[in-house]
């Protein structure tokens, strides 16, 4: 591997999303708020969801970790926007494939940004970093179901 | 020491990774193993693997012999009085988890006092986080010097009469500290308590005397000092663990079994409850003849030599932060500006370059430090000065790297 594959995984857009994180902050009024870590490395995302009449009204997050983590969150945040529960969850699922190398249906699934996280499926070590924040989106789902 | 004739004992340390050589600088989490420790292993799977102190059959005697000269070898590695005092076990953790629940069951109460530290790892935590709670004792801290290194007014302040259990690393896996265990047993000593020392970084790096450093208690693992994973021992003085309970029942560790009551093994058997790890044990002996065959003053030596190296070359780059004493152990936790540590530890990969990234099992001296992960480079008797050379040059491609993506 040379430092040419490295940038399938550090890609402008990933590295943008890193240093110009969209939706980083605190939601105001109600809303739920999911506590998430990687305990194998330390990463944490705090994710803040609006979820009203089953739709994804507005999403917010803070937290503390690497470039895939926090470009992911990022990226994910924009993604689920006026999104439905239902719709939140099969893209959380369609990223899952993608994290393990599978070809996703763009006629399914937007890509968009999330494009660019792509390469990280060929660096296993990497993959819970960029799925943290998906995670605990799906958590927070949960949580808006059960209430 | 011939670091060539070194080197050769490694085979793993010959291969390419992601297009380069290897240079594997992740020896705190995991040693790599000497040919003359897996031809060992090998021989005892081919030759005569057969389970211990049972039957009477031949093999059985082979693999027994060898079991107990492991034990004797791990005895004259750490110069303890008798091999009742070395049991074998899964590794540190273990170790640990047994002194606690049952020294720790049975003499600490309500009220008293368990003192550890904060640079500690979480398997020298947690158990007494546990066990201070089940007790309702008080776990205290000894508090760190700025370097992160421990002062001995604190130590004496710390430990008072209330204090039954003082747990301390010998060497920190995150600071390289090392800390005046001898001194501590004496503090302890004093006030009536006992002194744990978690032996992990220490056994594999620097000559070990336990009566020298008259500790009640030394945990290690095999797996990062040449020999293989799953096997550790616990070092325990005799009239104290004679005096303990066994912490797991059943095959090997009983002497006469009723209906209603068992008596238990004499020592050390009695804290070896199942088949123990034979294949472990025998491979842990084989990586002691080795270490000593080469010297630990020796090893000692070449690792000081590294550290050396590697922290005048860290000096010299912008922007990194090592963490920790100058003085220190052969391993280096360091950050660099505007890069985490995962995406400092992936492109130092992709060079071939093996460093750990994260907590490294050590969440509250984080939070003392200050951040949320770090990088860490160790080192051990198989590195060299020109790897040292590759891993800076790779820091060095890692900033121009992230300042180009940027």
């Amino acid at each position: 591997m040379s430092f040419n594959n490295l940038d399938t995984l550090y890609r402008q857009v990933i590295m943008d999303h890193y240093k110009n994180p969209r939706n980083k902050g605190s939601l105001e009024g109600d809303h739920l708020a999911i506590d998430m870590n990687n305990p194998t490395c330390g990463d944490r995302i705090q994710l803040q969801l609006k979820i009203e009449d089953g739709v994804v009204e507005d999403a917010k997050f803070d937290g503390e970790g690497c470039s895939i983590s926090l470009s992911s969150a990022s990226m994910m945040t924009q993604a689920v926007q006026g999104k439905t529960v239902e719709e939140a969850l099969e893209m959380s699922k369609l990223f899952s494939a993608m994290m393990q190398g599978e070809e996703v249906d763009p006629e399914k699934f937007d890509l968009e940004d999330i494009e660019a996280l792509q390469g990280v499926s060929q660096f296993p070590a990497r993959i819970k970093c960029a799925t943290l924040s998906w995670k605990a989106m799906e958590q927070g789902v949960d949580q808006s179901e059960e209430a | 020491m011939d670091i060539k004739a070194v080197r050769d004992a490694f085979p793993i340390l010959h291969q390419d990774v992601n297009g380069h050589p290897l240079v594997y600088l992740d020896s705190s989490a995991t040693s790599q193993t000497p040919t003359p420790v897996i031809d060992k292993i090998d021989d005892y799977y081919k030759r005569y693997n057969s389970n211990v102190h049972r039957g009477v059959h031949t093999l059985g005697s082979v693999a027994t012999d060898e079991y107990e000269g492991a034990r004797d070898k791990v005895r004259s590695f750490i110069n303890a009085s008798n091999t009742k005092e070395i049991i074998f076990n899964r590794g540190t953790t273990t170790g640990i988890n047994t002194v606690a629940e049952s020294y720790g069951m049975d003499h600490v109460g309500e009220g008293d006092e368990i003192v550890i530290t904060q640079m500690e790892h979480h398997s020298n935590l947690i158990p007494w986080q546990q066990l201070a709670k089940r007790k309702k004792a008080t776990l205290k801290y000894i508090p760190m010097q700025e370097d992160g290194t421990l002062a001995m007014s604190d130590v004496k302040e710390t430990i008072t009469d209330k204090t039954k259990i003082v747990a301390v690393t010998h060497v920190s896996n995150v600071l390289g500290t090392i800390n005046p265990i001898k001194e501590i047993a004496e503090v302890s000593h004093e006030k009536g308590a006992v002194l744990v020392v978690d032996g992990a970084q220490s056994a594999p790096h620097i000559k070990i005397d336990v009566q020298d450093l008259d500790c009640d208690f030394f945990a290690f693992s095999g797996h990062k000092m040449c020999g293989p994973t799953g096997i550790g021992v616990l070092y325990g003085k005799k009239e104290l663990l004679e005096n303990m309970e066994p912490v797991e029942f059943g095959g090997e560790m009983i002497d006469f079994v009723n209906l209603y009551d068992s008596t238990w093994k004499e020592l050390p058997w009695k804290f070896e409850g199942g088949t123990p790890i034979i294949a472990g044990a025998i491979g842990l002996g084989a990586a002691i003849d080795y270490l000593q065959n080469l010297s630990m003053e020796e090893v000692e030596k070449h690792e000081e030599e590294l550290i050396e190296y590697a922290l005048e070359k860290l000096d010299a780059i912008d922007g990194v932060t090592v963490y920790g004493p100058r003085e220190r152990a052969g391993l280096v936790t360091f950050n660099v500006d505007g890069v985490h540590p995962h995406d400092l530890a992936t492109v130092l990969d992709a060079e071939g370059i093996a460093v750990r990234a994260g907590h490294h099992c050590a969440q509250p001296l984080m939070k003392w430090l200050g951040v949320n992960a770090t990088a860490r480079a160790s080192f051990y008797l198989y590195n060299t000065t020109d790897e040292i050379d590759s891993f800076v040059e790779g820091l060095q491609k890692t900033k121009e790297y992230f300042g180009d993506v940027i």
